[in-house]
């Protein structure tokens, strides 16, 4: 999992662009963490990718949530790009975009695998979002309105 | 009589959610009559030889469906011989996605020499009845006399990056133990993809 990573900032760095090192890629055993956090925030965890125009869509939203509820509540942003397209589509956008929210690569192309482990319902459509936090869970396969995200991200604050 | 009105709420709610998750493992898969690419119209019941299908829910403007054109072609070329051929559906709506129309479809389906039926399910109704929910979305359709029995519903194969890094062929797999007479070792896969633009 390490070495992905490293292999990213290496061959990124010796190539060409001093912006790669924002790519944090892993593969599902490096991203589990994320899914089961267990202190007093609220979790917002978004699958999306740049190809999924929904995903695009949506993401404005989520960035507001995270301002908003700054406080208590991290949104991560979990990018399912193709390897091949990191530096021509994912690291252009996330520079052009400056998210202010957290934002991983998933690498990890045995899916049948790790599909099931966020959550049985999950066929393998995005975008999906899971929001938890250490007493509850829900997950999401469909997309958001600012109001739809920030009034489900509420029942789980109050 | 509030038990026979319990019963047909019951039944009602039961037709309208296995509508809703479509096909699983074992049911009956309807036929269709879509437009192919050529403008023939394509049903399986066109193809009095064959044992069953390798039906894929695809399109144009999917990077996974795209990363899979050439192994869905190789399906074709491998099974169509045997009895199973692919069947391609493209379930978008093309307004919202223009480089799915059927005049996309046809400059691709040219440029990569599909050998198979590339079929657009233009008034949305054939994907929901399968449960089709992304692209590509594989269903394996065994025939037996007049019907279609679902055996296989899923991803390709287990490495949508790189063809030669594949281990598990869940579909060659599902084909090759119909063709004996086996039991689909694996019956249902998941995989990433791009949801269905209705």
């Amino acid at each position: 999992m390490n070495f992905i990573k490293v292999f990213f900032l290496v061959s990124f760095s010796i190539c060409c662009t001093s912006n790669a090192e924002q790519l944090e890629v892993y593969d599902f055993d490096g991203i589990e963490h994320y899914l089961k956090q267990n202190d007093d925030k609220v979790y917002v965890v978004n699958f999306w990718a740049t190809w999924c125009a929904p995903c695009v869509k949506e993401l404005p939203y989520f960035e507001q949530i995270q301002q908003d509820f700054k406080e208590n509540v991290e949104v991560v942003l979990i990018s399912l790009d193709f390897p091949s397209q990191y530096e021509s589509k994912l690291i252009p956008f996330l520079e052009k975009k400056q998210l202010t929210s957290k934002v991983i690569v998933l690498d990890d192309t045995d899916m049948n695998s790790w599909i099931p482990k966020i959550d049985s319902e999950w066929d393998g459509a995005i975008p999906v979002t899971l929001i938890y936090n250490k007493d509850q869970r829900q997950f999401y396969p469909q997309s958001f309105t600012y109001d739809a995200l920030s009034s489900e991200v509420r029942k789980f604050i109050n | 009589m509030n038990k026979l009105k319990l019963l047909l709420f019951t039944m009602l709610l039961a037709t309208a959610i296995s509508a809703q998750n479509g096909y699983d493992i074992g049911a009956l898969a309807t036929d269709f009559n879509l437009e192919n690419i050529d403008g023939s119209f394509v049903s399986l019941s066109d193809f009095n030889e064959s044992k069953g299908f390798i039906v894929v829910f695809t399109c144009n403007t999917c990077p996974y469906a795209v990363a899979y054109e050439d192994r869905i072609e190789a399906l074709n070329k491998k099974y169509a011989k045997k009895g199973y051929p692919v069947i391609a559906i493209m379930p978008n709506n093309t307004e919202i996605k223009p480089g799915d129309s059927l005049d996309a479809m046809r400059k691709r389906a040219n440029k990569k020499g599909f050998t198979f039926p590339y079929l657009i399910d233009s008034e949305q109704a054939v994907f929901p009845q399968y449960g089709a929910t992304k692209t590509p979305h594989v269903y394996v359709l065994q025939k037996n006399n007049e019907t279609h029995i679902v055996r296989y519903i899923g991803a390709i194969d287990d490495n949508y990056k790189d063809a030669n890094k594949v281990v598990l062929k869940y579909v060659e797999d599902a084909v090759d133990a119909l063709l004996m007479n086996r039991e689909v070792p694996v019956s249902k896969t998941l995989a990433i993809g791009c949801s269905i633009k209705i």
